[in-house]
């Protein structure tokens, strides 16, 4: 069974500040990490490898440094490694991501044999459209199962794959074939540690860097910036309310008559809750 | 739709000379579209929210607006078409089978992609549901065009565009992002985000009906079953009326006690930022803010949380919004309409005192006397 997994390195959103004068983002010394969500799928994709046997491969496009996040991939356990890099992609929107990497997914195919199922996490957290997914299925034409909470079973054999799948209010059982595009929910899994000898063999082993080229892409209109149909106009921080909260002093005063006024000046603004307070609370 | 390279904020004056005339063949897309979600017999109400906004935009562009219903015959299409119109539909697409009773990519993709190629909206809109996530995603790239996720706010230029607004940077800054020169500009925003409109029963207008041109042989992914969520595993944080919620300033996992106390004692739900779900404190459907649930209740309490926009884009609805936080430089100040500097860990038993004090038995009697 050979599959393939897309990630993307993202900086560390819990530590991106913006500049308090300038309203731009202040990226120096923010760490990058695998997108989080990518992890569920990565350990998916490793444990059905090692059920079934196989290969698993580690796919992202990005800037030359994403090569430190596919090393991660290849410390917890993955067989090969690509990187798709090109100034060709900067400025990618989603639509122009997911021509790339299917172009790369599908010269992947070529080279060391077509994949049965292409994994993605759910959403990134930096970008967090959940779209670049469906839009590698719809390009390889891949049955698209999004939100897999559960792979229940695989028959190779019949090509059948059946997966629980979260919907809106409750959980769909799908029967789908192969090949497919799996995107995991989070909480499904937990990545595992990496042995010793993936760990030795992610350092030795070369990741591949493929420019749009190595990819076999041809049209390059249809990468980047000029690919991307959508335009981001305008990056700003939201402005403030005209007028800051009102702050209840805490000085010279106890934590019970502090709360006290918390608590009056809420009802003070918005005297019908205390009525439906007192009833929701069912004291 | 930030994505893998776009990380340099361009000036507006640099982007916007890429706007060039639009090409001919897109020239005769027009009118307003809201894709009205039904599933197993409801409309999920995110529908009704974009019909109020697919209006002002309709208005605006001095164009019609239109619902857009996909499910199986019976009278549960009938209720969403009627629903449509009360809220402010000018118009109605159906396509009507019965292999669209439960949500498959394979059909309604199929459905949606053909009604737009037969009659051209300009703009469209679904609610940022996984259904309409996984519908989005998978009809923009058989259309080749645009898709702005979870958008926040949206407008149209001076030029007739789509202005979509949406959190960027991991919800550290907003972004304007416009699909210029294709068609249909398509827009996702999540459930919350827009107000509910004002219903008003209004006869039942125009319906167009549309074929289906995909078969059940031509259908893979076959539904086995479904199993409901129970109602104890659905957290109903959205629909709340009062929320509590915690931060990282709460300092450890199990202080957030301390918020479960509070909303308990003011019968509210309870909350949590962002890092606590990651740092595996609290269930993914606990999270306020743009990745989590976005919330419009009367009272929000927020303890210990700083207030990145990501968080505050999910709680702006909210009719009062009270910050507790040890720093009085953090963000949510900028926002919130009551603070109070201090350390959340120590305020919140002597708030959830006070409130119990107040709302105790005793004092309801006199309440409702």
């Amino acid at each position: 069974m050979h599959i393939v997994i897309c990630i993307k390195q993202v900086p560390d959103s819990a530590q991106i500040r913006v500049h308090p004068v300038t309203n731009t983002i202040m990226r120096q010394g923010v760490p990058t990490i695998i997108n989080p969500y990518d992890l569920f799928a990565l350990e998916e994709a490793l444990r059905l490898r090692d059920a079934y046997g196989g290969e698993v491969t580690v796919l992202t496009m990005g800037p030359p440094m994403a090569e430190d996040a596919l090393r991660k991939a290849l410390g917890y356990g993955a067989d090969r490694a690509v990187l798709l890099t090109d100034r060709y992609f900067a400025g990618s929107d989603t639509l122009a991501t997911s021509f790339a990497l299917s172009q790369a997914i599908a010269k992947v195919g070529e080279t060391y044999g077509a994949p049965d199922i292409v994994f993605a996490g759910k959403q990134t957290i930096d970008g967090d459209t959940a779209q670049v997914g469906p839009g590698i299925a719809k390009r390889l034409d891949l049955l698209q199962l999004t939100y897999v909470a559960k792979i229940a079973s695989i028959d190779l054999a019949a090509r059948e794959i059946k997966v629980e799948r979260r919907s809106e209010g409750g959980t769909q059982m799908l029967k789908s074939r192969l090949p497919c595009l799996i995107t995991m929910l989070e909480g499904t899994n937990e990545i595992r540690r990496g042995s010793i000898e993936d760990a030795l063999g992610a350092a030795r082993s070369g990741v591949l860097k493929w420019s749009a080229a190595d990819a076999g892409i041809e049209d390059l209109t249809r990468c980047g910036l000029r690919g991307s149909p959508t335009v981001v106009k305008r990056v700003f921080a939201p402005a403030a309310r005209a007028e800051k909260a009102v702050q209840i002093d805490t000085a010279e005063k106890t934590l019970r008559d502090t709360a006290d006024e918390l608590m009056a000046a809420i009802f003070t603004r918005q005297p019908a809750l205390e009525h439906e307070l007192a009833f929701n609370s069912g004291a | 739709m930030s994505t893998v390279n776009r990380e340099t904020p361009r000036p507006a004056a640099g982007r916007a000379g890429i706007k060039k005339e639009l090409p001919d063949h897109f020239k005769d897309y027009r009118h307003v579209w809201v894709f009205i979600e039904l599933e197993r017999g409801h409309v999920h109400s995110v529908s009704f929210e974009l019909l109020g906004e697919g209006r002002k935009l309709a208005d605006k562009l001095e164009v019609q607006l239109a619902g857009v219903v996909l499910g199986p015959p019976g009278e549960a299409i009938g209720n969403a078409i009627a629903e449509a119109f009360a809220y402010g539909a000018d118009i109605v697409y159906i396509v009507e089978a019965p292999l669209l009773a439960d949500y498959r990519n394979e059909p309604y993709t199929k459905a949606m992609t053909d009604l737009v190629a037969t009659h051209k909206p300009e703009i469209l809109l679904l609610g940022a549901t996984t259904l309409g996530r996984d519908l989005a995603g998978s009809v923009a790239t058989t259309l080749q065009t645009g898709l702005t996720a979870d958008c926040t706010e949206l407008d149209v230029d001076t030029d007739g565009s789509l202005a979509a607004t949406r959190p960027t940077f991991g919800g550290s800054l907003l972004c304007t992002i416009y699909t210029l020169n294709y068609r249909p500009q398509m827009a996702t925003v999540r459930p919350r985000v827009m107000p509910m409109p004002q219903r008003a029963d209004k006869p039942v207008g125009r319906v167009i009906q549309h074929k289906l041109s995909i078969t059940e042989d031509e259908i893979v992914t076959k539904v086995l079953g479904f199993l409901p969520d129970s109602q104890s595993a659905t957290a109903n944080l959205a629909y709340a009326d009062v929320v509590v919620a915690g931060g990282l300033g709460l300092g450890a996992a199990e202080n957030l006690q301390l918020v479960k106390n509070l909303a308990r004692a003011i019968g509210a739900e309870y909350g949590c930022s962002r890092p606590l779900v990651q740092k595996g404190w609290v269930s993914a459907d606990r999270q306020i803010g743009q990745t989590g649930k976005t919330i419009r209740p009367k009272l929000y309490i927020a303890a210990g949380i700083s207030g990145a926009i990501q968080h505050r884009v999910g709680v702006e609805g909210a009719d009062l919004i009270v910050a507790i936080n040890a720093d009085p430089n953090a963000p949510i100040f900028d926002f919130a309409h009551l603070g109070i500097v201090t350390d959340a860990i120590r305020f919140l038993p002597a708030l959830t005192e006070a409130f119990t004090r107040r709302l105790s038995p005793h004092n309801r009697d006199k309440l409702a006397s």
